[in-house]
């Protein structure tokens, strides 16, 4: 593995196939009694947040105490940001009292890139804006290999706020290098020019893109991203592109529905799909925690390589 | 500069006669010491471990009529050395059963520094408190670094510190077989 994980895009087949064989070994840890291994000890890890995450916060920090690592939060409504530091600076501060993993989430796209270049500490993204979020995109196809046994020849569709969507990119990076047919849908314009060049197909018609599906990823209407009228309104929206029992019908019996969270009820899916027996939404939160395991002990436990030094 | 071709001797150890013979011994041993197969439990360390625990649990089987449980233990999440190692590939840990108040019966191929059974110890008690731990290697090659001895020893092998010890499984390597390299 590299020094840092910035995005899938920097993986390769074989690399991605170590983090979800690794993330395998480690869900076992989670189901003892004692759910703690001592790999990490000694190291720090610091949870740097920009944005207000629930979900992903959580399971690293969890993912770092399983692993012994001593973690710190430092969540920006609490920090110096407010007073005005820079991103540059506030990481130059964190890292003279040395850290050996700094998970980053932030607004901007390229974040964790800058961040990356001028820190010795490891860098593990965590969400940069528009751009990439490699542990959601992992812990998807951790999901779905579990329930499918593979990911190789699915057809996989996703649906939703394509345009603003760092896990779509992601997921389409990581899914089509593994072999999946990716079909997105969304609304045309939160569907963004030349998509098509990630080696996906696209169709404005949600049923198109759902029939014989084997996987669907519904995307959250990111309401805090959209500073235009994208979108007529949200009940036009759930009526177009809302995963109905109608539409899930169209897929394969056997489909999985998934959704990186926070959902949005009545939104993008109906709450009787979220809870359905092919939900697989909460799963997804608890193989969360043995992906991020997988990757900090991939990036942390082992030898500072030669591009750390 | 002339460069002399670096000598590369092996030697066999155990036949695969001979490794059978150790682990029947072994078996009649550990029944022998434990008074029978009541509350023991076998854990393999991976990989060799686990496949020298499954045979060990055949012979008890046909000796005393005892199946006795067989958990896979992978220490590398205890390893003392990461560091040095980089990440080495997790297989994963399997013990399907409770340890608790069972007398587990922890089975290497070879035993050398000791570090790996400091390890091995370290994660089997974060499984539950046994009544008592036993150690079986098949090689007990020297030259510990650590205060650790097993109980049940298939062949004690003095080696030089420049030596490797090889053991060969037929379900893994297709030969049953130890050998010692000098390197």
């Amino acid at each position: 593995m590299k020094k840092d994980l910035l995005g899938i895009g920097d993986l390769t087949r074989d690399e991605i196939y170590l983090v979800l064989d690794t993330a395998e070994a480690m869900r076992e840890i989670g189901q003892r009694t004692i759910k703690k291994v001592p790999t990490l000890r000694g190291k720090t890890v610091v949870n740097l947040f920009y944005e207000p995450s629930t979900r992903t916060r959580t399971s690293f920090e969890i993912a770092e105490k399983r692993l012994s690592a001593d973690t710190l939060n430092i969540a920006v409504a609490a920090s110096s940001v407010l007073k005005g530091e820079t991103l540059v600076d506030t990481a130059l501060n964190i890292e003279a009292m040395a850290p050996d993993v700094i998970v980053l989430r932030h607004a901007s796209s390229g974040a964790c890139h800058l961040l990356s270049r001028i820190c010795r500490s490891r860098v593990i993204n965590a969400g940069d804006g528009m751009h990439e979020h490699p542990t959601q995109a992992l812990l998807d196809a951790f999901t779905i290999r579990e329930h499918k046994k593979r990911i190789d020849g699915l057809k996989v569709t996703i649906v939703g706020d394509l345009m603003h969507s760092r896990v779509l990119r992601s997921n389409v990076l990581l899914l089509t290098k593994l072999g999946a047919e990716v079909w997105v849908s969304g609304p045309p314009t939160l569907v963004p020019v030349g998509i098509e060049r990630f080696g996906v197909r696209v169709s404005a018609n949600i049923g198109e893109a759902v029939e014989g599906a084997d996987v669907i990823m519904m995307l959250r209407i990111q309401q805090e991203r959209m500073n235009g009228a994208f979108i007529p309104s949200l009940r036009e929206y759930f009526n177009t592109f809302g995963m109905t029992k109608a539409r899930v019908a169209q897929a394969k019996p056997d489909v999985i529905i998934m959704h990186p969270g926070p959902m949005n009820r009545g939104v993008e899916i109906a709450s009787d799909v979220a809870d359905g027996p092919y939900s697989v939404i909460l799963e997804q939160v608890a193989n969360g925690v043995a992906v991020r395991m997988a990757v900090l002990y991939l990036l942390a436990g082992g030898v500072e390589d030669e591009t750390a030094a | 500069m002339t460069s002399r071709p670096r000598l590369r001797e092996k030697a066999q150890v155990l036949d695969d006669a001979a490794l059978d013979r150790a682990l029947t011994r072994i078996a009649h041993e550990i029944l022998e010491r434990n008074g029978g197969a009541k509350d023991l439990a076998f854990v393999g360390l991976r990989t060799r471990g686990v496949t020298l625990a499954q045979r060990l649990n055949a012979k008890i089987a046909s000796i005393d009529g005892a199946q006795l449980p067989v958990g896979t233990l992978d220490i590398t999440l205890y390893r003392d050395d990461l560091d040095m190692r980089g990440a080495p590939v997790i297989r994963g840990t399997d013990i399907p059963f409770s340890i608790k108040n069972k007398t587990v019966v922890l089975v290497d191929d070879v035993l050398y520094t000791g570090r790996t059974i400091r390890a091995a110890l370290d994660a089997l008690i974060e499984f539950g408190r046994p009544k008592a731990i036993q150690l079986i290697v098949l090689v007990d090659r020297g030259h510990r670094e650590l205060p650790i001895k097993a109980d049940y020893v298939g062949k004690n092998l003095p080696t030089s510190l420049s030596q490797s010890v090889q053991v060969h499984l037929t379900e893994i390597d297709g030969r049953d077989e130890v050998e010692i390299r000098e390197s």
